[in-house]
């Protein structure tokens, strides 16, 4: 089978911040990291071919610079990676990322899996599997926390809910968007970064993808815009309570039932 | 969709297992007022089996108008029927908003709506308003774990869509008076699409408590020190009626189980009172609990991070407070 990662290069989030006069985010210094949800839909990919044999492809859009997490995979063991790379991608919102990545996989062709994370940790919106589902008229299962069963025809997979969780059986090929409960990510073999240092994925461009509809695209073609962003300001008014901890105790169960909310 | 052939704010008024989901009432409450806005009216789409007398409750809490949409295929959550019922209503109704919940189903079926619909979307709101002028949907979400804000539009296509996170827009109180409309309709399996089913749904038992529905909840983090003391959280929790959360320090160690963890990474959360005790207080975890209305941290280093957003903070050994605490509330009868 060949199983198809959708992975996305981001910034680690733990720095991001914005530049108070300009209102742009500080990027001097800022790490660029594979998106970790991205990391353990790699690593299921590999497990699934442990059990079934084919092929691991890992695809992302993004600029050059995104060749460096196609290389992480590769040190992990996938088989190829595909970076999808144009000026006329900047800018594009999940609507059209999602066209654009649909496009490719329409181009890949014979896809038997496309995994997913759950959510890229920089714009964190998850929409990004549900719409290129959409797009392919593909089924989709969700918040994967487990793959119970995987042959070449089918598949079935819990998918983590708030109160607990359901169990989803599908046809292939299907998308399925994996949560962090899923898997440990194995950390690049020594052999894998050999491979990874020598490695050039195949980059296409827009034009490397049939019957493509710019208009759909960039900061042009996307539906959405952002037309401000800020630094929250959240007012804390913050009490510390003193005294021994029998006293702090003490004073805060007070300030707790006060509050009328324990029944 | 174009803009000027289109009205009315809908929302997708979430239920599981026959009940409606607290997030439906809020962004009736939230979709009241945009409506209001742009003078036009707030529709409520409900999709289940045998569940008519909900339709009553979306009424009493705002909806001027109720699309039941009742079929077999929608007693168990599936995207591909969901998605397909949603997309074809709006195709013929041609709705200006639609809203639905940042939940586990709606962030998973509505964005294949508004790709079906080849539109625009915007993750997990926290705000919503409309431009005066423009007439707009403003939409405001966290972004990069919470350190960045970003306020959305979709000018040009409609509908504007959106996932609004639970428990930060507020419900209008149940008024019986109120009077709408039910359109309902039933279709049968065989006119839907049905790939991915769900053969089986398994509820969690452990604290069965549901961290995201909470109005208490009480994390333990690092600073719990062991699996073994873990029960103290467990203890306190139990003591004032609230769900166990978890850092995902913890839930790393083993000591429970990921279903717990809150952060960027694991639920985020808003309920009423937060204890954090022995939780750094590290931005991931900020990301998933910082909008609760009231934080109390116990930790014992006096600048943990956790003290700059808690509202009460208890510089001390969780060892020492925390079973103080228990006695407290175990004591009132
Ligand atoms: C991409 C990414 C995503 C992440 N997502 C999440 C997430 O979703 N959720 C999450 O929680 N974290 C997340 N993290 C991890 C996060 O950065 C922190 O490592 C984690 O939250 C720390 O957990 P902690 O506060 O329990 O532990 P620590 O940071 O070790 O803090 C323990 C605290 O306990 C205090 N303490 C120690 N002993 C005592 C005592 N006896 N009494 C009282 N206090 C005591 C210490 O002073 C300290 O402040 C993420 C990290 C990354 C990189
Ligand atoms: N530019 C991209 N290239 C490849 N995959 C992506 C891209 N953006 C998002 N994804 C995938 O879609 C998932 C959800 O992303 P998002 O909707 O941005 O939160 C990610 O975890 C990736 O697997």
């Amino acid at each position: 089978m060949h199983i198809v990662v959708l992975i996305k290069q981001v910034v680690a989030t733990t720095n991001v911040k914005l530049d108070p006069q300009t209102g742009t985010m500080i990027r001097d210094g800022v790490e660029s990291i594979l998106n970790p949800f991205d990391e353990y839909a790699v690593e299921e990919a590999l497990r699934i071919k442990e059990k079934l044999g084919g092929k691991v492809t890992v695809l992302t859009m993004g600029p050059p610079q995104a060749k460096e997490i196609i290389r992480k995979a590769i040190g992990m063991g996938v088989d190829e990676g595909i970076l999808l790379s144009d000026r006329a991608l900047a800018g594009s919102d999940t609507w059209a990322t999602s066209y654009t990545l649909a496009q490719a996989l329409r181009k890949i062709g014979d896809y038997g899996l496309i995994l997913t994370g759950k959510q890229a940790v920089d714009g964190d919106t998850a929409q990004v599997g549900p719409e290129i589902a959409a797009c392919l008229d593909l089924p989709m299962i969700a918040w994967v926390r487990k793959i119970e069963e995987v042959s070449p025809e089918k598949i079935r997979a819990e998918r983590l809910m708030e109160d607990g969780y359901d169990v989803l059986e599908s046809p292939l090929p299907a998308l399925l968007s994996v949560v962090k409960e899923i898997n440990e990510p194995r950390l690049e073999s020594l052999k894998g970064k050999m491979r990874a240092k020598k490695y050039e994925p195949q980059t296409w461009t827009v034009a490397d993808l049939p019957g493509f509809d710019l208009a759909q695209v960039g900061l042009k073609g996307s539906p959405t815009r952002v037309v401000k962003t800020f630094t929250p300001q959240r007012q804390y008014h913050s009490e510390m309570i003193g005294g021994s901890p029998k006293e702090a105790a003490s004073a805060l169960y007070k300030k707790v039932v006060d509050l009328n909310i324990i029944h | 969709m174009s803009v000027e052939n289109s009205q009315d704010v809908w929302i997708y008024a979430e239920q599981r297992d026959g009940h409606l989901h607290s997030v439906a009432l809020e962004l009736l409450g939230a979709g009241r007022k945009l409506a209001d806005d742009l003078g036009q009216k707030l529709v409520a789409v409900l999709l289940g089996h045998n569940l008519k007398p909900l339709t009553k409750e979306l009424i009493a809490h705002g909806a001027d108008k109720v699309f039941y949409l009742d079929s077999p295929a929608f007693a168990k959550f599936a995207d591909e029927p969901y998605a397909q019922a949603l997309t074809d209503l709006a195709r013929a109704h041609k709705p200006a908003i639609i809203l639905g919940g940042a939940t586990a189903v709606g962030r998973s079926f509505i964005p294949r709506v508004a790709a079906n619909l080849q539109t625009g979307m915007t993750a997990d709101c926290t705000a919503l308003a409309i431009d005066p002028e423009k007439k707009v949907l403003l939409g405001t979400r966290p972004a990069y774990g919470g350190n960045i804000m970003a306020t959305i539009v979709c000018a040009e296509k409609r509908p504007q869509m959106a996932t609004v996170r639970h428990k930060v827009m507020k419900a209008l109180e149940r008024n019986e008076a109120r009077q709408g409309e039910v359109i309902e309709q039933q279709m049968a399996e065989k006119d839907l699409t049905w790939r991915a089913k769900v053969i089986n749904t398994v509820k969690e038992v452990e604290e069965t408590c549901n961290l995201a529905e909470a109005d208490i909840i009480v994390t333990g983090g690092r600073g719990i020190g062991s699996k073994e003391n873990f029960q103290l959280v467990r203890d306190l929790a139990a003591a004032i009626g609230g769900a166990v959360g978890a850092s995902r320090a913890v839930v790393d160690a083993g000591w429970v189980p990921y279903s717990h963890q809150v952060g960027q990474t694991g639920k985020t959360v808003c309920p009423k009172i937060y204890f954090a005790l022995g939780v750094s207080g590290a931005i991931q975890h900020l990301a998933g609990m910082q909008s609760s209305d009231i934080i109390i941290a116990v930790n014992s280093n006096p600048d943990a991070e956790i003290f700059k957003v808690a509202t009460y903070g208890i510089v001390g050994d969780v060892n020492e407070v925390v079973p103080e605490l228990i006695q407290h509330f175990r004591n009132r009868g």
